[in-house]
């Protein structure tokens, strides 16, 4: 018994050697990590639908392969989700991880991930060391790097003929990067940078000060617990008529039930929105209002993309994921039906991609929608790539 | 850049800001210098006032009605609370009733989540309370946060006559001292306690649906301003009102006044982007600082209530 | 007697059961549970840590979390600005740590009640804000380095051998625990805690006893903070949050204030009961909520009164 007992452990132990590169897969893993509760849990809900649906549609298998896929939340606590990334890569050896919301929580468990030679497909995060020097050939973004929207927002602001903007984003370390890549593309006068606290309630303060100051627009990035209240407190100052107001997820689908029509008339840029005119994406958007009665917000989007991301390259090396580095090549290069329509990885495998204008209106049903207005930047790449090593 | 008409403007943000605290705050001291009972869960009270609000709004379509009526459900929801589980703390030290009450909102933050789910519920103002008045030529100001400011003095008055010139107000502050001798008059002191609670929740809940609609309704709304509420309860001395009255509206002024020039004020002595840093940084010390002074120069706040 | 040689006997069990960790989980190919296990005993430390404090001294600080997250700090900044060796980093843990530990101390121990939870808080509350401002590392989000600190014959990226090393801390700063409740100031501070005019009627110089427990809590809790920061290769004010400290109190209540070896047992507790508990639903804290309540209301000595329950209490320090 005990003999039997050693050679069973001997034979887990040898376990990974023993296998062959070559066959393809029988499974594939995949953990999902997202902030699933406390108060910044919305988008992260969002998130899950998103990737939920996907799996549904392709019949629980990615590229064929039959998926086991665990939920995991990490509470937005960068030691909680870096335990659970350790749990996914080491306890159930997952073949990728998929998800999160926050850039904090993409860096606590992003070396594990990588590390461990598991692809790591953030859904939403895109912190500027990632896009940059830290770059890994396992990683990949659905989405885009922090500053990437914040740019296209200021590309588009400069557009529009704006003159004099003041900036208001939170006080923590993507607000900042929001302002730097606003600022990247913006060349008007920024008359004032404010930084409220992270998740502060009440903004009367910063309200009254950007009306004493008499921008032409503001251009505001405030996630989390803030972005109702200063969606609702912004429209009861009563400014929109005179001061134009700019901003980046703040009025989305997640949370335009909440603000009503505070949110009305709202300006912002995105790489993708709900009308967006491709199959993939009206498929989408049909399918999830269908299953959530409510429209999807880009986090969905992002969370869904990846799946079908895995989905395509898992067929295109023919299931045989184990193979890492021709996984990943395969990730890298794959041609699927992507709901932002096509696109390529750059380097550092993140998006070049579109980005589109967008304002808050009414559809034909009443709800509230971030509606797509044109075009206004055509195949952009991040600011970071070329700190990228990766060629 | 520093002129008049904004600093008027700015005290009055702090002004409103610090009597929706006093709201808050007020049933939080009422509770800790009667029943000498540390509850964490009083914001978990204002979140189920505003959430009431909400959902009573979504049914009958107005403000005023929707927080009429949700009031006595808070008070209710605060009864219920004291009954079955804060009643059996008031002999405990204040360690057991911080973990208590800790228990108490992870519980009553997520039950929120599973009613209400994870999204923020919408309240709209008003009609005749939304838009801006002219309250001396060249200064406007909106309605909706002139009658947060009323309200909020109101209630104060209110509190001031219950406390000091009622006899039920005689009772409660004796309750808080002499334990016996209220039992000797033939007053329930239970049943008394009980209902100081409910009506602590009740304010705590008026809070809660007074700003719902300049905030988000939604689960934990309440976390940061029970921190907030317990720095004005230390600050203006444990258990009184008249403390933590004062105490509100300081801090109210202190955090508005502070992240409203602060930062501009440093942009003119440092350099951009390390005052870009540093200025909001600081500006939410502010009351932290603000608190730690006061302790430094009086450990027992600026009101301490006189304790038998 | 009882309760302590039943402590006792507890204690050598975990501890025992904790050593044979790495080897179980290598037997069933689980390095992940050796992970698992580390983090645990950090926070065992944290834990242990604050109890002198709150379980012995009847100082309620609500603000421990800042020496976790001073700790990781010192060690973090350290690593990403090229001071890899562990005894200066932990060297420089201690400094700093009991220095922070003294300038609060000697303020909040001006207080105590609810004030002194409450500036415990704000103390935390700023150095948080500290770490949102410091935008070269990361702000809010915090940074991450590769590699752990170097003492020299270990490599502590091997992740059996930190495991052990963080055994090891661990168990000497439990044995230093039982030294200094055991010792003449440990009497003082439980008596402290029970009845401090008596104390000072005895001539005792209260306050200098409690700061001298709040240091040493301050700087342990710092250590524990270091170790984080090398388990994680990341550091962000997150570590600093009042929910945190929160945690922390919760640990040392389930295993109970009265023991020294209780926030050991509270702090496994605990990190096994999220860990099951959110496996069923995401919406265990409403579980864990109503269990917190239960634990004060019935078990105020904590787990280790059902290892202990014969005698009332160990004299002196028993609840209040």
């Amino acid at each position: 018994m005990r003999i039997g007992t050693f050679g069973a452990v001997v034979a887990c132990a040898l376990a990974p050697l023993a296998a062959q590169p070559a066959q393809a897969a029988d499974k594939i893993k995949i953990g999902f990590i997202s902030t699933l509760s406390g108060p910044a849990a919305l988008p992260g809900i969002d998130q899950g639908n998103g990737f939920s649906l996907a799996l549904e549609e392709l019949g629980g298998k990615v590229g064929g392969l039959p998926a086991e896929v665990s939920k995991n939340d990490d509470q937005s606590k960068p030691d909680v989700a870096k335990q659970l990334a350790e749990k996914l890569v080491k306890r159930d050896q997952v073949d990728a991880v998929v998800g999160v919301i926050y850039s904090n929580v993409m860096m606590a468990i992003y070396n594990a991930v990588v590390d461990a030679k598991a692809i790591m497909i953030s859904a939403n995060a895109g912190p500027s060391q990632i896009a940059g020097k830290d770059c890994s050939p396992y990683f990949f973004a659905t989405s885009w790097q922090n500053d990437a929207p914040h740019a296209a927002a200021g590309a588009y602001v400069q557009q529009q003929g704006v003159k004099k903007v003041v900036i208001i984003a939170s006080n923590y370390q993507a607000g900042h990067d929001a302002a730097a890549g606003f600022k990247s593309k913006y060349k008007g006068e920024v008359i004032d940078e404010i930084y409220p606290a992270f998740g502060q309630p009440d903004y009367s303060a910063e309200i009254t000060k950007i009306s004493s100051e008499k921008p032409d627009a503001i251009y505001a990035f405030i996630p989390g617990g803030g972005n109702v209240p200063f969606a609702k407190q912004w429209a009861e100052a009563g400014l929109t008529k005179t001061i134009t107001p700019y901003s980046a997820f703040m009025y989305e689908a997640v949370t335009l039930p909440a603000i009503g029509e505070a949110g009305l008339g709202v300006r912002s840029a995105a790489f993708w929105t709900y009308d967006l005119d491709n199959p993939a994406s009206k498929k989408f958007v049909a399918a999830y209002r269908k299953k959530y009665n409510a429209y999807p917000a880009v986090y969905a989007a992002q969370a869904y993309d990846a799946v079908l991301l895995l989905d395509a390259a898992v067929k295109a090396v023919n299931g045989k994921i184990e193979d890492r580095d021709a996984f990943a090549k395969a990730l890298a290069t794959v041609k699927y039906d992507s709901i932002r329509g096509p696109f390529t990885f750059g380097n550092n495998h993140f998006p070049i991609q579109n980005y589109y204008a967008t304002e808050i209106v009414k559809d034909a049903e009443g709800n509230l929608v971030q509606a797509g207005k044109g075009l206004v930047l055509k195949d952009d790449q991040d600011l970071y790539h070329d700190q990228c090593p990766l060629k | 850049m520093l002129n008049l008409t904004l600093v008027l403007n700015q005290a009055l943000n702090g002004v409103q800001f610090g009597l929706m605290l006093f709201l808050f705050s007020a049933g939080l001291t009422l509770v800790l210098g009667i029943m000498n009972l540390v509850n964490l869960a009083h914001g978990s009270l204002y979140m189920l006032g505003a959430f009431f609000a909400a959902t009573i709004y979504s049914w009958v379509g107005s403000l005023p009605l929707a927080i009429l009526l949700a009031l006595p459900v808070t008070f209710l929801a605060g009864v219920v609370v004291e009954f079955v589980v804060l009643r059996s703390f008031y002999q405990r030290d204040h360690l057991d009733q911080v973990l208590a009450t800790f228990g108490l909102i992870l519980f009553l933050n997520e039950l929120a989540r599973v009613v209400w789910g994870a999204a923020p519920l919408n309240m709209a103002i008003p009609a005749f309370l939304s838009g801006r008045v002219e309250l001396i030529p060249g200064i406007t100001y909106p309605v909706y946060r002139l009658a947060l400011i009323a309200l909020g003095l109101l209630v104060a008055l209110l509190l001031y006559l219950l406390v000091a010139k009622t006899k039920l107000g005689m009772l409660i502050r004796a309750g808080a001292s002499n334990r016996e001798m209220v039992e000797a008059l033939g007053v329930d002191i239970r049943l008394l306690f009980t209902g100081v609670f409910g009506f602590g929740a009740a304010l705590a809940g008026l809070a809660g649906m007074a700003v719902g609609p300049l905030l988000s309704v939604e689960p934990a709304m309440g976390d940061g301003v029970l921190i907030l509420a317990l720095v004005v309860i230390v600050i203006g001395g444990i258990g009184s009102i008249r403390g933590s009255f004062v105490a509100a509206l300081l801090v109210g002024l202190v955090d508005t006044v502070g992240r409203a020039f602060l930062p501009g004020l440093l942009v003119t002595m440092l350099p951009r982007t390390l005052a870009n840093a540093v200025g909001p940084a600081l500006a939410s010390m502010l009351i932290y600082l603000l608190m730690a002074a006061v302790l430094l120069f009086r450990p027992q706040g600026l009101f301490p209530a006189a304790r038998g | 007697m009882k309760a302590l040689t039943s402590e006792a006997v507890l204690r050598t069990i975990v501890m025992a059961a904790l050593a044979i960790v790495p080897v179980a989980a290598l037997a069933v190919h689980q390095p992940f549970y050796i992970e698992m296990m580390t983090r645990v005993m950090i926070y065992a430390i944290a834990a242990l840590s604050l109890n002198l404090i709150v379980g012995f001294g009847g100082m309620v600080s609500f603000g421990h979390a800042a020496f976790l997250g001073l700790g990781a700090y010192v060690v973090g900044l350290a690593m990403v600005n090229g001071l890899t060796d562990g005894f200066a980093q932990f060297g420089l843990v201690i400094v700093i740590c009991a220095a922070f530990a003294l300038i609060v101390g000697a303020l909040s121990l001006r207080t105590g009640g609810l004030p002194f939870i409450m500036i415990t808080l704000a103390f935390a509350q700023l150095l948080y804000f500290v770490g949102v401002a410091l935008r070269q590392y990361g702000g809010d989000d915090g940074f991450t380095f590769r590699g752990r600190s170097i003492f020299p014959g270990l490599d502590l990226k091997d992740g059996v051998t930190f495991f052990y090393f963080v055994w090891v801390l661990l168990a000497l700063c439990l044995a230093l625990m039982y030294r200094i409740v055991g010792s003449r100031f440990g009497t003082a501070l439980r008596g402290i805690r029970s009845n401090e005019r008596r104390i000072r009627a005895l001539g005792l110089p209260s306050y200098r006893y409690k700061l001298a427990a709040f240091v040493i809590a301050g700087t342990m809790c710092g250590i524990a903070g270091g170790l984080l920061a090398n388990f994680a290769q990341f550091v962000s004010p997150a570590y600093i949050h009042w929910s945190v400290s929160g945690d922390l109190l919760v640990m040392v209540l389930i295993g109970g204030f009265s023991s020294v070896f209780g926030p050991v047992v509270g702090a496994i507790v605990y990190r096994l009961l999220e860990e099951i508990l959110s496996g069923y639903t995401e919406h265990w804290q409403i579980i864990l909520g109503p269990i917190l309540i239960l634990i004060v209301l019935f078990a105020r000595k904590g787990l280790m009164d059902i290892f202990a329950r014969r005698p009332a209490s160990v004299p002196g320090v028993g609840h209040g």
